[in-house]
C-alpha cells in the first residue's frame, strides 16, 4: 500500500490550492489512483500563510489529513517556516530558491530548488509560478506521470490560458530533469 | 423514473463534498434552492447558483435561514423538488420551519455541513455535534430521516437518495455531512442519467373536489395535491385532519402525530441503511457514521492484526436509529463501540438499545478535527480485555 502525503505551502494568491488540486486531479482522474485534497481554511489563509494537503494512495484514503508529509512544496518563507519541522525523515523538499532559504534538515531529507517565480516572470506572467513549480515537482519526485499532470493543468486552468500554463509546466519540468541529472552526477 | 440527462454532469470529476452535494441535487431534479451563505456550506449554494441557470432551476439567496427553509417548503408545494443547505447557527434557525415541513409532510432536502459548535463555534473545522439537534431540534414529537456521507462520492449519491426518501415518505430529509467531507476534494464519478433512479412525486389520481391533502391511506403515505390544476386545499402547521383544516382536540392530535411517527417507524426496514464489515462472529463491533466511519478503519485493521475478532457498522442512515440491529448484536458481542465527533449523542441511543446486554464504549471529542485512529485503537484494546 503506497501512500504519499504532500503539503504545498505559500501565501494566499500564489495558487497553492490550485497546485494541490491539479496534483490530486492528475493522480485520481488521469492516473487511476486515489487522491484526497484538503486545505487550510479560515482567516489565517487569506493573504498570509496558506497550505494545501494531498494524500495520494493506491488504496482508498481513509485518514484524510496530512500528518508528516513525504513531500513538502514551499513557495514562501513563512509557509516553509511553519511546516518545516513536521515532515517525514525522508521528506523531499521542493522550493522556490529565490524566496525560501532552507535551514538544516536531517540526512535523509532531499531538497530541490527552482527560481519558479523568476521563471514565471520570464514567461511573461508571474501568476503561472505555481504551474512552473508543479512541473518541477513532477520531474524531481516522479510521483505522478508527466502526461497525467499536463492533463490536470489543461483541464483546470481558466479557458484561454492553457497554452501559457502548459509552457510554464514544461519549463518547470525540464528544469527539474536538469537538476535531477546534476544531483545524480555529483552523487 | 430515470434522471433527466440534461441534469446529469456525467463523467469523472475532482470535486469537493459540497460541490458533489450540489451535483447530486441537480441530478435528482431539484429545481429550487433557497439559501443563506454560511461557512462551511456555502460552496453548495455557489455551485447551485452557477449551474441552475443551465438546467432551468431557480436559485434565491434569502434574507436568512428561517426564510430559506420556508421558501423551500413553499417551492415544494408549488410543485418542484427543493433544497437548502446550512451549518451550525443556520441549522438552529431552520429548526422552526423544519418542524413546519414535518407537520405539513413536505418533501424537500436540508443539507447540514456540520462544524464545531455550540453557537458560532468553529466555522472552518468539522464536528458531528448536531446529530441530536437533527433528531429533536424542532418542538413536538416526530421522526426524522438523516443520512451521513463519508466522501464527496457519497455526498453526490446520498443527496439523490435523500430526495428519493423525501418523495417516498413525503417529509423533509436531512443530509448530515461535515466540514471535513464538505471541503475534501476527491474523485466523484457521476453515472449516466439512465443509471440514476429517481422517485417521482406521488400526486393524487382523484379529481379536484374529491381529494384531501392528508388522505387517510392505509400506508400513511398520502398522495400530494398539485397546485394550479383546480385542486383547492389548505395546509397548516396546526394539528389537522385529513382535509388539512385545523382541528384543535386530543383525538386529532393523536391521529396527526401518530402519522408522522408511524410512517417512519413502520418502514424502518426500508429506510435504515447499514454497511457492515466482518460483523458476523465478531467479538467487538465499532459503529460510526460520516467521515468518522473512514478514520476508524486503520484502527480496526490494526486490531485485526492483533488477532481481535472485530467488525464495523457504518451507519449510512443515522436516523431512524438501527434499533433492531443493535439489539440483536447486544446479545452476541462482547462490546459495541461508538465513535463520533461529539461528546456522546448517537452513543446514547446505542447504549439505550444495548440495555446492559453487552459492554458499550464511547470514543468522542468536541470536534475541530477528525479522530486520531490511535485513540480508537486504544479503546478497542480496552474493550477486549
Amino acid at each position: 500500500m503506497a501512500t504519499t502525503e504532500i503539503r504545498i505551502t505559500g501565501f494566499g494568491g500564489q495558487g497553492i490550492i490550485l497546485c494541490g488540486y491539479i496534483i490530486g486531479k492528475a493522480a485520481s482522474i488521469y492516473n487511476n489512483q486515489n487522491a484526497t485534497l484538503t486545505q487550510s481554511f479560515g482567516p489565517e489563509a487569506r493573504g498570509s500563510a496558506c497550505s494545501a494537503q494531498v494524500v495520494v494512495s493506491d488504496d482508498r484514503v481513509l485518514y484524510p489529513y496530512v500528518t508528516s508529509p513525504q513531500i513538502l512544496v514551499a513557495l514562501s518563507r513563512d509557509g516553509y517556516k511553519t511546516h518545516k519541522d513536521n515532515i517525514a525523515d525522508d521528506c523531499i523538499i521542493v522550493y522556490d530558491n529565490d524566496l525560501v532559504t532552507l535551514e538544516k534538515h536531517g540526512p535523509k531529507v532531499k531538497t530541490y530548488g527552482i527560481p519558479a517565480t523568476r521563471f514565471a516572470e520570464e514567461l511573461g506572467r508571474k501568476i503561472v509560478l505555481n504551474i512552473v513549480m508543479l512541473g518541477f515537482f513532477g520531474a524531481v519526485t516522479g510521483l505522478i506521470p508527466k502526461e497525467a499532470l499536463r492533463q490536470g493543468v489543461e483541464t483546470s486552468v481558466p479557458p484561454g490560458t492553457q497554452e501559457l500554463n502548459l509552457k510554464a509546466f514544461d519549463k518547470g519540468y525540464e528544469y527539474g530533469l536538469q537538476v535531477k541529472k546534476k544531483v545524480k552526477a555529483t552523487a | 423514473m430515470k434522471a433527466d440527462p440534461k441534469n446529469v454532469l456525467v463523467g469523472s470529476h475532482y470535486l469537493d463534498g459540497n460541490h458533489a452535494c450540489a451535483e447530486g441535487a441537480i441530478a435528482a431534479g431539484c429545481k429550487f434552492f433557497g439559501g443563506y451563505p454560511i461557512t462551511p456550506s456555502t460552496e453548495i449554494a455557489e455551485r447551485v447558483s452557477r449551474r441552475f441557470p443551465l438546467v432551468g432551476g431557480v436559485f434565491v439567496q434569502m434574507e436568512d435561514e428561517l426564510a430559506s427553509m420556508g421558501a423551500i417548503l413553499g417551492a415544494a408545494w408549488g410543485g418542484v423538488k427543493s433544497m437548502t443547505c446550512t451549518s451550525g447557527p443556520g441549522f438552529s434557525l431552520m429548526m422552526e420551519n423544519f418542524g413546519l415541513g414535518i407537520m405539513l409532510e413536505t418533501p424537500c432536502v436540508l443539507v447540514n455541513v456540520q462544524r464545531g459548535g455550540p453557537s458560532t463555534g468553529l466555522p472552518t473545522l468539522p464536528g458531528q455535534a448536531d446529530m441530536m439537534q437533527a433528531r429533536w431540534g424542532s418542538h413536538g414529537d416526530y421522526e426524522v430521516i438523516a443520512l451521513a456521507p463519508d466522501s464527496p462520492q457519497e455526498s453526490f449519491e446520498l443527496v439523490i437518495h435523500a430526495f428519493n426518501l423525501s418523495e417516498k415518505y413525503r417529509m423533509p430529509v436531512l443530509v448530515m455531512t461535515d466540514e471535513c467531507v464538505g471541503h475534501m476534494t476527491e474523485k466523484v464519478i457521476i453515472p449516466p442519467a439512465e443509471e440514476i433512479e429517481l422517485v417521482e412525486r406521488n400526486y393524487t389520481d382523484k379529481k379536484p373536489g374529491e381529494a384531501w391533502p392528508y388522505e387517510d391511506t392505509k400506508n400513511l403515505l398520502s398522495p400530494l395535491l398539485p397546485v394550479g390544476k383546480g385542486y383547492k386545499f389548505h395546509v397548516t402547521g396546526l394539528t389537522h385532519d385529513q382535509r388539512g383544516y385545523p382541528i384543535i382536540n386530543d383525538e386529532a392530535q393523536e391521529w396527526n402525530v401518530r402519522r408522522l411517527i408511524d410512517k417512519v417507524t413502520k418502514n424502518v426496514d426500508d429506510i435504515v441503511w447499514l454497511e457492515e464489515k466482518d460483523v458476523e462472529g465478531a467479538e467487538i463491533v465499532v459503529m460510526a457514521y460520516g467521515i468518522t466511519s473512514r478514520v476508524v478503519q486503520p484502527a480496526i485493521a490494526k486490531a485485526k492484526k492483533d488477532g481481535i475478532k472485530i467488525g464495523m457498522i457504518k451507519m449510512v442512515t443515522v436516523w431512524p436509529f438501527p434499533e433492531k440491529r443493535v439489539k440483536e448484536l447486544a446479545d452476541k458481542v462482547k462490546a459495541l463501540i461508538m465513535v463520533e465527533m461529539n461528546y456522546g449523542q448517537v452513543f446514547l441511543e446505542m447504549d439505550r438499545c444495548v440495555a446492559g446486554k453487552c459492554q458499550t464504549y464511547f470514543v468522542g471529542h468536541a470536534g475541530g478535527t477528525v479522530h486520531n485512529p490511535e485513540d480508537v485503537y486504544k479503546t478497542i484494546k480496552e474493550a477486549v480485555k
